[in-house]
């Protein structure tokens, strides 16, 4: 396989680079928040708006069974996208936050009163207020695991956290503050030789590098389309099935039952146990459309771009006495976010005078308070990248910089980079 | 045209409106920065969106507003505002400082021309162009409200 993205052929199937911002070309270093959609994805929701359009699995007319069969074929390239052994084990959600959310509701509902989930300080909000809110409703305990200086996950402190009475052990696979790829398949072993199950947030992973989920030894992963080149409104989660088989469903309604009585009913088999009600059928059909582009370029090719890129960022970065990068120092242990700092400027001015250049990024606390905290800073900038993007854009950011650098620089002299 | 060319005709954007100098020295070096030792009145306020923070001690006699004093983090503008506001109300009436208050949103938020009772915080004005920093320039005057808000005789503004 061709392990180089030709991202000037890239760029061209993505409508929206083509904007202007400022009177600038768009340059887009938002990803992690969420990607840019080529046109095969923006093809595929207005064809099947145009052609396909009907309600799933009860219809029995030509479209229903066209849309079904279009809607179920995604859960079966999402399976295999991922490594997951069955389509039936992929549950198709909001979002990633849902995704955690049905754990926490359905097989979080039989934790007792004392028993412990362990995750780490760089969560994302997002694994971390449906644990709370499960301790809350069980009288379970969160732990937090702090992170070495490098912005590495700090193995020892997991391991001294993880007891007799851990019943989950929570981690993003990757951080979407610090780019930290954590080692996953280590964790799984930890928690399992303790007898816990593990969860993996997998909102900045699945989009970014060739994931497979049997290999990282979890028994939940949690994803979503919109970060993957895919529409907003789908999120993933993947559950091992003799899991799925014993809980209990998440929300009632129609599409979730076996049968429905009055004096009780039964349940329809997973997945469809945990999709009540009609799902997001064209965006999830859009979403099959990002997986094949992802496909065709190789998610190796892919991680081996934004590496590159995160290189040769970090590289300059690491040069410039003004600016400070978090998070791991070697592209090879990250993932392609870089959060940073400005000496004496404040994150949102930043991000005010770099869009004035056209170059959108992210300036905040990047739902991660709690690491914000620990890195003893009120927010911070973040550069995330895509395929589409390159080098030139990163001069572009870097000459933006620049600017930040000028405007509030004590006496006002042009410094340069 | 291509991104070299396009960008070759573009001027580099201009940010004096915005990132005035008056705002920029208020931001380095503010006014009336720490705690009243003997405050009557104290406020905290936030922005959560954007972890702006401001905390504001307040001495109050007689229906003035005798000193203020802030602490906080934050962007240039929340600072700032918060620096040039404890200039602007300080030794000033109660109803006085509210009047500046309503002058003072009334330019940011209804783009009303600035009132000459608002006096250096006219510099602000540039940022009523930005309106997702809109609310950083606010952020103090909400809580210099919610500070007077306490007191029996007050009758406090609208929030926001």
């Amino acid at each position: 396989m061709n392990h180089v993205l030709d991202t000037d052929r890239v760029r061209t199937d993505f409508p929206i680079l083509s904007e202007t911002v400022n009177g600038r070309p768009l340059v887009y270093l938002d990803n992690a928040a969420t990607t840019q959609k080529p046109r095969a994805v923006i093809d595929a929701l207005v064809h099947y708006y145009e052609h396909d359009n009907a309600n799933i699995h009860r219809g029995l007319h030509a479209l229903a069974v066209r849309a079904t069969e279009q809607y179920e074929a995604v859960r079966a390239k999402v399976a295999r996208f991922v490594g997951a052994a069955s389509p039936e084990s992929i549950i198709f959600t909001r979002n990633t936050t849902e995704a955690l959310n049905l754990i926490a509701y359905t097989w979080g509902a039989a934790l007792d009163e004392g028993d412990e989930i362990v995750l780490s300080v760089m969560e994302h909000h997002s694994n971390i207020v449906p644990w709370q809110l499960l301790a809350e409703r069980t009288g379970a305990i969160v732990r937090a695991v702090d992170i070495r200086e490098d912005g590495q996950l700090d193995l020892d402190a997991m391991r001294d956290s993880i007891g007799p009475r851990t019943k989950l052990v929570t981690i993003a696979h990757v951080s979407n503050v610090l780019g930290t790829i954590n080692p996953v398949a280590e964790i799984s072993a930890m928690a399992h030789e303790a007898g816990a199950l593990v969860c993996l947030d997998g909102a900045q992973s699945v989009p970014h590098m060739p994931v497979n989920i049997g290999q990282t030894g979890c028994d939940f992963y949690a994803f979503s389309a919109h970060k993957m080149l895919g529409p907003t409104g789908v999120g993933v989660l993947w559950a091992r099935p003799e899991i799925l088989e014993t809980i209990e469903p998440f929300l009632g309604g129609g599409d979730m039952i076996s049968t429905v009585k009055l004096e009780g009913s039964s349940w329809a088999e997973f997945p469809h146990k945990f999709e009540a009600g009609t799902p997001n059928i064209a965006d999830v059909i859009a979403f099959g459309a990002a997986i094949d582009y992802l496909d065709e370029l190789g998610m190796t090719a892919v991680r081996e771009h934004e590496c590159r890129l995160t290189e040769y960022l970090l590289e300059v970065m690491n040069k410039i006495s003004w600016l400070r990068p978090f998070g791991p120092k070697d592209a090879e242990h990250r993932g392609g976010v870089i959060s940073f700092e400005v000496e004496g400027v404040h994150p949102h001015d930043v991000a005010t005078i770099v869009d004035g250049h056209g170059v959108a990024i992210r300036a905040g606390h990047h739902c991660a308070q709690p690491l914000m905290r620990r890195l003893q800073v009120p927010a911070t900038n973040r550069v995330s990248f895509a395929v589409y993007n390159n080098e030139r854009e990163v001069d572009i950011f870097l000459e933006a910089l620049d600017h930040v650098r000028s405007v509030f620089a004590d006496d006002r002299p042009r410094t340069t980079i | 045209m291509c991104v070299r060319c396009l960008l070759m005709t573009v001027p580099e954007p201009q940010f004096d409106e915005l990132y005035r100098e008056v705002i920029l020295d208020h931001y380095r070096r503010p006014r009336n920065r720490g705690k009243l030792t003997d405050a009557t009145a104290h406020a905290d306020g936030a922005n959560p969106v954007c972890g702006d923070e401001i905390s504001l001690d307040v001495r109050l006699d007689d229906g003035r507003i005798e000193s203020l004093a802030f602490e906080g983090v934050g962007c240039s503008i929340s600072q700032a505002s918060a620096s040039l506001m404890t200039d602007r109300v300080s030794s000033t009436p109660i109803e006085e400082a509210q009047a500046v208050r309503a002058a003072f949103r009334k330019m940011l938020l209804e783009n009303g021309t600035p009132d000459p009772s608002i006096g250096d915080l006219e510099v602000l004005e540039g940022v009523k162009k930005f309106p997702v920093r809109v609310k950083c320039a606010l952020l103090a005057w909400n809580v210099l409200d919610r500070a007077l808000e306490a007191q029996p005789d007050h009758k406090s503004g609208d929030d926001q």
